[in-house]
């Protein structure tokens, strides 16, 4: 307590009469563990005028505290008033509401990987089917989920009977995904540079980057890919 | 004295009186007076859900029509208050189902809502016009569902910054089709895509919508044809514009824009591509509120479309509007009155953007309204701040966010304690104040002595002593909300200045120095004060009393302790025992 007044003293801040030890000149404080009421009758509260509280109670047992802090180490009493290291991880700071936090994480990712301000709308198209559609490659955290979203994109579409290529049968996901792992149809990527890749090559976050549109090709077109490719395909199967 | 006013005369004349304080002061004239007010009061206002028990609302204002009810402390927008803290609104909504059933009107700030508070929400109230849950949390769009089915007069459905779970986007094709009342719709926070059909035929038969705030997945393309069968609206959200830019789709934004004769207010923007920002110019001219804070364009793009805005009144952008845009800012927009700017890169050690105080110094030169201020930068100077405060003595708020905890100067090095001390010293309307940088005791001092009509003190990462807060509650008259963390206070200034807390809402403080045994005096003498411990390290009691607390929450309240606290939660009673939930 006297620590205070003499840090003020040092400092100049002319608040000598103060003696400010606890407590406040004017009452509606707590002292000796007692709720004082305010006695002023103007309520007129002034750095002048002294009162010298003294919180007892509180004191022996911050003396008690202190020693008892210097002879053991046991309590995880990690917050006390030390100023965080500026470099630590601080929760909650800076105060940005969570739904403000992704907004560059975002666009950071994107041109890391080279998108570079592409969209993460891509056009997919399946060899067969009438018409192409739109995906986001941003609402999937990963190739399962992505098959997964196609497959229901395009089991509403039914080729009817097989023809000679093999089974084109759109009914449900699953079929798309023995298809899609199978030899009979080939997931493929056109990337940033206009090469068109096997899908499931690269790590997710990669592929989402340098995604611009999907094909989903007949096996018997994929022969023009990449012998490699053809390889991969049949080696999943 | 006996007056024999007829009370319906007396009643016709209270029905004048809208703010609370009128009406609170009204109630306080004698006994006639209470008994009448207290029977014509149609709107209630709950600042703090914990303050005060929906039995003792609904008994002395039996006739309620309207009320807004706020939750959690402000720092749980940033993670603060842990999971599981309270705010539920279920007891709320189920005492109000019996007693108000011609509520039209439930506002909701940080509140926890379930589907299921949802649900009778849209059974209860026949009448029921407005719902809008700001920053809330524990619902699903299905509870949306039930609210879009069964409420049959519902004019506004606002969900800002609520953190929704989002199972589908059929619950908009759950309004009715002969629902045509909606005048305000902001669905922003939600991610799924809705049925753009039903978006389409929901707007189409509701001629007084005012209001459309769509969320991301409506994509650019599908803009135009719901502003051509809206051409009334006043306030309008885009989705995001993820996609190249196309002649068709631009050239049909314009002509859809140009037909909006009455928009005043643009957000939305996620994504948006600087080449389709022109489509929009046609509606800048009375343009008087910009949310671009999604929008990840650089300056020259943004200080384009904002010198087409004379009319501007409140801009929120990202800081890559940097200082030379918010010098254009400056000469563009006389009107200003508020002005946000937020980090794009909140984490980075090294600024991405040329943002700095003196942005912040130029706006305060050329716009004479602007009151109200939230700035995230990297550098301040006691200079610049002395220069915004005497540019700006009407500021109103003032919220300063620089980025490093305990940044000085950057130019002397010294606290920024002058700085901040001009502020309130030049600033005598100031009501709300958030602090950052190097700061020592003084800039308390300052605050105590000047900022008498501040309402709100947010402080973090500041100070040196007790001292600091002890100038705080003893000086600012006018406190109501404080909200401390990472600060070297402790006890002897939270004891010494008790009967203040009895007449502010409430009191945070996290990461301090107050001990547990700090808190259960307090709770012991203070009958009055709810004294939250926050602890998830376990019982305090298991701690020396010496140890500080993690976390403090001390708010006024006639309602007694809450016995709906988590196990992480304790009260500290008046008989000093441990109270558990």
């Amino acid at each position: 307590m006297t620590m205070i007044s003499e840090e003020h003293k040092k400092e100049k801040l002319g608040f000598e009469e103060t003696e400010l030890r606890l407590g406040l000149p004017g009452g509606g404080g707590i002292i000796n563990g007692d709720l004082v009421k305010n006695t002023n009758a103007n309520g007129k509260r002034g750095y002048t005028q002294t009162v010298d509280l003294k919180l007892n109670l509180a004191l022996k047992e911050t003396e008690k505290g202190e020693n008892l802090q210097k002879e053991k180490n046991l309590i995880s009493c990690s917050n006390d008033s030390v100023k965080p290291s500026p470099k630590a991880q601080v929760v909650g700071w800076p105060p940005v509401r969570s739904f403000r936090k992704n907004i560059v994480a975002v666009q950071k990712s994107s041109s890391e990987e080279g998108g570079g301000g592409a969209t993460t709308f891509v056009k997919v198209s399946m060899d067969g089917a009438p018409y192409l559609r739109k995906v986001d490659l941003n609402m999937y955290k990963s190739y399962q989920d992505l098959y997964g979203a196609l497959g229901k994109m395009f089991s509403s579409f039914t080729m009817g009977k097989c023809d000679s290529q093999g089974v084109m049968d759109f009914m449900n996901e699953s079929k798309l995904m023995d298809l899609l792992n199978g030899s009979d149809f080939v997931p493929t990527y056109e990337d940033k540079d206009g090469d068109w890749m096997l899908v499931g090559d690269v790590p997710w976050e990669m592929f989402v980057g340098s995604c611009k549109r999907l094909r989903i090709m007949k096996g018997t077109e994929a022969i023009g890919l990449a012998p490699r490719a053809m390889e991969k395909c049949k080696n999943r199967s | 004295m006996a007056y024999s006013f007829p009370e319906e005369v007396l009643e016709y004349v209270f029905a004048f009186l809208s703010s609370d304080k009128d009406r609170n002061a009204v109630s306080l004239v004698c006994k006639s007076w209470y008994e009448i007010e207290r029977w014509c009061r149609r709107r209630v206002f709950i600042g703090n859900c914990y303050a005060v028990s929906p039995q003792i609302v609904i008994r002395r204002f039996p006739e309620v029509r309207a009320v807004k009810i706020k939750g959690k402390p402000h720092f749980a927008d940033f993670n603060l208050v842990p999971e599981r803290w309270g705010a539920y609104v279920y007891p709320w909504i189920s005492a109000m189902a019996r007693s108000y059933p011609w509520l039209e009107e439930i506002k909701l700030k940080r509140m926890v809502v379930t589907d299921e508070s949802l649900e009778l929400i849209s059974k209860s109230f026949k009448n029921f016009k407005v719902l809008m849950l700001s920053s809330c949390e524990g619902f699903t769009t299905d509870g949306l569902s039930s609210i879009a089915a069964n409420c049959r007069n519902l004019r506004e459905l606002d969900l800002r910054e609520s953190d929704v779970e989002d199972l589908s986007g059929h619950w908009l094709s759950h309004f009715p089709d002969n629902f045509t009342s909606l005048v305000s719709l902001n669905m922003s926070c939600l991610g799924s895509e809705v049925s753009f059909s039903a978006l389409e035929r929901l707007v189409s038969r509701c001629p007084n919508l005012k209001t459309l705030r769509l969320n991301r997945a409506v994509p650019v393309e599908k803009l135009a044809s719901l502003l051509r069968r809206a051409p009334q609206l006043v306030e309008f959200g885009t989705g995001a514009y993820s996609t190249e830019i196309r002649t068709d789709i631009f050239s049909n934004l314009v002509g859809a824009f140009s037909g909006c004769k009455h928009l005043k207010s643009l957000s939305g923007f996620w994504d948006v591509v600087p080449a389709y920002l022109p489509a929009m110019y046609c509606v800048c001219s009375r343009i008087t509120s910009l949310n671009l804070s999604y929008a990840t364009v650089q300056s020259p793009d943004l200080v384009e479309l904002i010198s087409q805005c004379p009319n501007l009144k409140c801009l929120w952008v990202l800081d890559y509007i940097e200082d030379a845009g918010l010098k254009a800012l400056s000469s563009y927009c006389k009107d200003l009155q508020e002005l946000r700017v937020f980090p794009s890169d909140p984490y980075s050690a090294e600024p991405n953007v040329s943002l700095t105080e003196q942005g912040l110094v130029t706006v305060s030169a050329g716009c004479p309204k602007l009151q109200s201020v939230l700035y995230f930068c990297r550098q301040m100077s006691n200079a610049a701040l002395v220069a915004i405060a005497r540019n700006r003595p009407n500021l109103i708020r003032f919220r300063l966010c620089i980025i490093e905890p305990q940044a000085p100067d950057y130019l002397t090095l010294e606290p920024l304690d002058t700085g901040f001390g001009a502020i309130v010293e030049h600033c005598k309307e100031l009501r709300r104040l958030s602090l950052s940088g190097l700061l020592t005791d003084r800039v308390f001092e300052y605050i105590g002595t000047h900022a008498k009509k501040l309402e709100m003190l947010s402080i973090a990462f500041a100070g040196d002593s007790d001292l600091g807060l002890h100038y705080v509650l003893s000086g600012c008259e006018s406190l109501r909300k404080l909200e401390i963390r990472d600060c070297p206070f402790g006890d002897k200034a939270l004891l010494a200045n008790a009967a203040k807390l009895e007449t502010m809402r409430s009191l945070w403080m996290s990461s301090c120095s107050v001990s547990y045994g700090a808190c259960k005096l307090l709770g012991q003498k203070m009958p009055n004060l709810n004294v939250e411990v926050i602890d998830e390290r376990g019982p305090p009691d298991s701690r020396p009393k010496t140890c500080p607390v993690e976390k403090l929450y001390v708010y006024r309240t006639v309602a007694g302790p809450r016995a709906d606290k988590p196990d992480f939660v304790w009260t500290m009673d008046e008989d000093g025992a441990l109270r558990l939930s």
